[in-house]
């Protein structure tokens, strides 16, 4: 008999220890990453019952949520900022565990440093206390969000207690069109398949679309996957992921390498896998999206109108009408040509070299209209030092944008980057849900950043593809 | 850990959809090393702007019973929701349907998380805000709500609903009882031996 297994199952299978008495599976974790807000908590769980990490060594710490952006002196001005550093270094220290402090060259946003430093691997099963974590299954892993009681699961054991979900294998077939970015794709996806639409699910992203895809494309479709409800999402391991891990400085070197190579590649959904549920898309169909309401999936092409209240069923109408009313839109309003008061460009979404360099494309030779307040996020200090070798902060300053230290910023507004009042931001984060960027009023656009730029320089939201 | 089959208490409607995790506790008030003191500002941002928000109405403080709607808790994982929620006095959820991550962060707190059908929880809610003080009793074992002349049927992940029912919610002791198991599927994996020949 052939294996029909897809990669999700084989992975899963793998890393199971044992069945528990409700009848869930005790999981392995491959890869613990941990930040400085939903850790301290678990540390207390340890201490109160005088336990250990077990595996201290498949722990990494970063910090991000928190930090400033601008001056990062020590201590902070926010004192309970402060209080949530100590706490992280003291935790560190007292386990044993890795820690890419503001101080280290490898500190940024905890699912941009997992791939970068080659930590992420095909193969593993990787949880974090992070609903993006689903990141990391750009790489052909199991990743996904854990609350904080099960980071002290981890902590303490290297496993959790998990239900095995299903498997939604979703298929975008052709080739983008100019102007249309991985963040396009997944919105898309999102939008057709609605914010609840993967619950239960893991996803797998398949298709000669994701193929051709980046590493870093894949993250940007693979983060948002929490976003439409799937805590999980993938792309099969291949040549692309293979090159990428290569060479980087966690990753196994010379002949180990090979091997880890051929076992991840033999990890891949086979022709023939099976799968619970099946669903295709069009890639030549997809426009730049943007959303106009207070869920991911409430977005349109570039060029379409808002969706009309009659559209939707009874029970929904009352949701829509609390996003409009909040957005202050009305339905069948042209989302183009929508006045913004801040761009920001980073996170964990979009916050790698590329997304950069696609904005600084956009960016170059223009200016950021009067009266938007533009910031550039990069997602770690390597990307920082990578944009500006390239010469992008230059790019970015003289068009006006301000050009920030690593870190989440913006995305949730922990730090000191908040919007104010009823601002408009034009975003290339993942999440536009009411007071998310820090004004319990402030109002999100996701799109891509390509998108935000573009919205940056013409001061409202516009069509990339008139700059390009 | 207790065996959690039945749950009584008055209820507190807030029959919305897509209710998320940083509507439910905002970003600012994760500031914090323990999560002490959260239930003060559950939905404080949605309260600000609502004034009738059901968690400001003094019929409703003395509720434990939360009712809500499709999608309840989507969005950021952090435990910080259902640790506000709980220290404000939540005990139990009935929603149309639950986000995963927000749902399994409840089940490890003794949180259940229950779904019913839109129109019966329309006819709860209703109930609920013409009579406050009613009890609701969400029985785990029958696998029904009930509040006198009101019964329906509800769902629940059954993994969660035989840990709540059989005191096994607390995961992380039955964990650590897998220990040798936990080394033995370790040695196994090609990634913890270095992909070693
Ligand atoms: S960038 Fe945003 S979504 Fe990503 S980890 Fe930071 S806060 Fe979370």
């Amino acid at each position: 008999m052939t294996d029909r297994r897809n990669l999700f199952n084989k992975v899963w299978d793998l890393h199971t220890v044992r069945s528990l008495a409700g009848g869930q599976t005790q999981l392995f974790i491959g890869l613990h990453l941990i930040h400085e807000v939903t850790s301290p908590q678990a540390f207390s769980i340890l201490r109160d019952r005088g336990l250990t990490v077990q595996y201290p060594e498949r722990t990494l710490a970063t910090v991000d949520h928190i930090i400033p952006t601008d001056v990062q002196l020590r201590p902070f001005a926010d004192g309970l900022a402060e209080e949530m550093m100590s706490a992280i270094e003291k935790n560190c220290r007292d386990f044993g565990i890795r820690l890419f402090n503001l101080d280290d060259k490898r500190q940024g946003v905890v699912h941009i440093v997992g791939p970068e430093q080659g930590l992420t691997q095909p193969g593993m099963t990787i949880a974090c206390g992070d609903s993006h974590t689903s990141t990391h299954g750009a790489f052909g892993s199991i990743a996904f969000g854990i609350g904080t009681s099960q980071v002290a699961d981890v902590l303490a054991t290297q496993t959790l207690a998990l239900s095995r979900p299903k498997v939604r294998r979703i298929e975008v077939t052709g080739t983008l069109r100019p102007g249309v970015y991985a963040k396009d794709v997944i919105l898309h996806i999102i939008r057709k398949l609605g914010v609840q639409g993967g619950v239960g699910y893991a996803y797998e992203y398949a298709g000669k679309v994701f193929d051709r895809m980046s590493m870093e494309e894949r993250m940007t479709v693979c983060n948002m996957s929490i976003e439409g409800g799937a805590r999980c999402g993938y792309i099969n391991p291949d040549q692309t992921t293979v090159d990428y891990v290569r060479g980087r400085p966690f990753a196994p070197k010379g002949t180990d390498f090979d091997r880890a190579a051929t076992w991840w590649l033999s990890l891949a959904s086979p022709k023939d896998a099976e799968f619970d549920d099946y669903v295709t898309f069009d890639g030549s169909a997809i426009e730049p999206t943007v959303t106009w309401g207070i869920n991911p999936a409430q977005s349109v092409g570039v060029n379409e109108t808002l969706p009309a209240l009659a559209t939707f069923t009874n029970d929904d109408q009352k949701g829509i009408r609390d996003a409009f009313e909040y957005m202050d839109l009305k339905e069948l309003q042209p989302i183009r040509g929508l006045k913004i008061n801040v761009a920001f460009i980073g996170s964990c979404t979009n916050g790698r070299i590329s997304d950069l360099r696609e904005a600084a494309a956009i960016a170059k030779g223009r200016h950021v209209a009067t009266g938007v307040k533009a910031l550039v996020v990069p997602g770690s200090q390597q990307v920082r030092e990578q944009a500006i070798s390239e010469g992008l902060d230059k790019i970015f300053e003289a068009a006006g944008f301000q050009w920030r230290e690593a870190g989440c910023s913006m995305c949730l507004a922990m730090n000191p980057d908040k919007l104010q009042g009823r601002e408009v931001c034009a975003s290339s984060s993942n999440r536009n849900f009411k007071g998310r960027q820090g004004s319990p009023t402030g109002r999100t656009l996701l799109m891509s950043p390509a998108m935000v730029a573009a919205a940056a320089i013409s001061g409202c939201v516009s069509d990339v593809r008139d700059l390009l | 850990m207790q065996n959690i089959t039945q749950i009584f208490g008055s209820g507190v409607p807030l029959l919305l959809d897509d209710i998320d995790t940083d509507r439910i506790i905002p970003a600012r008030f994760l500031r914090c090393v323990t999560f002490d003191g959260l239930g003060d500002h559950a939905f404080e941002d949605d309260r600000l702007q609502d004034k009738s928000h059901p968690f400001d109405d003094a019929r409703f403080r003395h509720g434990s019973v939360l009712i809500g709607g499709r999608n309840f808790g989507c969005g950021s994982s952090r435990e910080h929701a259902p640790q506000a929620l709980m220290r404000w006095g939540i005990k139990a959820i009935i929603a149309e349907s639950f986000a995963e991550i927000f749902f399994g962060n409840c089940t490890t707190l003794g949180i259940p998380c229950v779904a019913a059908s839109r129109p019966d929880l329309d006819r709860l809610a209703k109930a609920v805000e013409e009579n406050p003080t009613r009890v609701i009793t969400i029985d785990l074992l029958s696998k029904q709500v009930r509040s006198d002349e009101i019964v329906f049927g509800i769902e629940i992940l059954e993994s969660a609903r035989s840990s709540l029912t059989t005191g096994n919610w607390d995961f992380l002791g039955q964990l650590l009882d897998g220990a040798t198991s936990v080394k033995q599927t370790a040695s196994q994996l090609p990634y913890m031996t270095g992909f070693k020949a």
